[in-house]
């Protein structure tokens, strides 16, 4: 689901709705039928949150700090599968460098290794491709449309294209209710 | 769920380990203070045998202050404070690693240091005996009442010496308890049990409490 809308529309606290990381005033949100409220750890254990910050601690190295996040989303995941994450994202020989050397996009390229090695049936993504070089954006979106085919979900907010059939994509624009 | 804990115990370590400040800037001011005050007030050995329990409870109240806002705020500001809460494990075991963490960062060095200000004070080997043991009871209930205070002014601006105004009046009951003790212990012949009970009567509802609290705290700030 590509969710659009100009600047200030709502889109990252709708995001944030969605991940119970706001409370909203009105409404529930549902997950498999099942209200987020009352089960929230097989909720938390089905997605993945990416939003604006990377979510990195920067002295720690790219590994520890995929280790850790992957310990904490539930799912350990072993040195070799991150190392190969990383390899894919273009980031091979940065393993074990403090993340706080790296470039703003090499940052964002260690947050986005979370999606290759996690297997969350839902990505709620936050402006992904921000930061990004042309080569990573094209690869970004191919790791999304491979989720999308693999019967996963992805809501992400982009002003970038995403290259999926009309089909397999729904765009919800915020503008109109404003 | 056990492995949670020790990962973010562990992570927690790790960073302070590469990043000494917090470690050392605590421990410094805890030392200046305690050594400041028989500059003032003058060497005579039974005044500052008088004053040495206050002085050393009141120092490591103010140190142990000091480093509270840093409990939270990082993991705030990178955002791995949202990963946090989005954990499929219960937020309080994770938030009790973290302040396992802070104390051993900044409370334990404290304990460890603390026969060094008892040799200033002239005290006597059995008093920093029990000057040791009530700070090793008394300090993780600072840190555990500190991270409720930091997580309830998280993003806050000015959240430092919000937390010092909210925090310090709650850590009194240690601080007459802890300080009690100490005085004590110089009698000689007095019964030390009821200080060391209260005390760790302290520390079991600050650990049954601050967890739960603290995480209630983060999903309030964090919005």
């Amino acid at each position: 689901m590509w969710l659009e809308g100009r600047n200030g529309s709502g889109k990252t606290t709708l995001l944030r709705t969605l991940c119970g990381l706001f409370l909203a005033d009105q409404g529930e949100v549902l997950w498999r039928g099942v209200p987020v409220k009352k089960a929230p750890d097989d909720f938390y254990r089905d997605v993945l949150y990416l939003g604006h910050q990377n979510a990195l601690k920067l002295d720690l190295t790219a590994i520890e700090n995929l280790q850790v996040l992957s310990q904490l989303a539930g799912q350990p995941v072993s040195e070799e599968k991150i190392e190969a994450a990383l390899a894919k994202m273009g980031l091979a020989g940065c393993e074990d460098v403090a993340v706080r050397h790296m470039s703003q996009g090499q940052k964002r390229r260690v947050a986005l290794s979370r999606l290759l090695i996690s297997d969350a049936a839902l990505w709620i993504l936050d402006e992904p491709f921000v930061a990004l070089d042309v080569a990573a954006v094209e690869l970004l979106q191919s790791i999304i449309v491979q989720q999308v085919q693999g019967q996963g979900m992805v809501i992400l907010t982009t002003h970038q294209a995403v290259p999926l059939p009309a089909e397999q994509m729904q765009r919800l624009s915020l503008d109109r209710y404003v | 769920m056990f492995k949670s804990f020790l990962t973010v115990l562990k992570r927690d370590l790790t960073l302070a380990l590469r990043q000494r400040s917090d470690l050392f800037t605590v421990l410094f001011f805890f030392i200046i203070v305690v050594s400041i005050f028989p500059l003032g007030i003058g060497f005579e050995a039974d005044t500052l045998r008088k004053i040495a329990p206050g002085v050393v409870w009141v120092a490591a109240l103010l140190a142990s202050t000091l480093a509270l806002e840093r409990i939270f705020a990082n993991d705030y500001a990178d955002g791995t404070l949202e990963q946090m809460l989005m954990t499929p494990q219960p937020l309080s075991v994770l938030v009790f690693a973290k302040i396992t963490a802070h104390w051993l960062i900044t409370g334990l060095p404290l304990v460890l240091i603390a026969p060094l200000a008892g040799l200033q004070y002239h005290l006597s080997l059995p008093t920093i005996g029990t000057l040791m043991l009530v700070l090793l009871i008394g300090t993780p209930v600072l840190s555990m009442i500190g991270a409720i205070g930091a997580a309830l002014t998280l993003g806050l601006r000015g959240g430092g010496v919000l937390i010092s105004l909210l925090v310090l009046p709650l850590y009194i009951p240690v601080l007459v308890y802890g300080a009690g003790a100490i005085s004590a212990s110089m009698q000689g012949d007095v019964s030390l049990q009821a200080y060391y009970l209260l005390l760790s009567a302290f520390l079991l509802l600050a650990l049954v409490f601050a967890p739960w609290a603290t995480s209630a705290a983060l999903r309030i700030s964090v919005e």
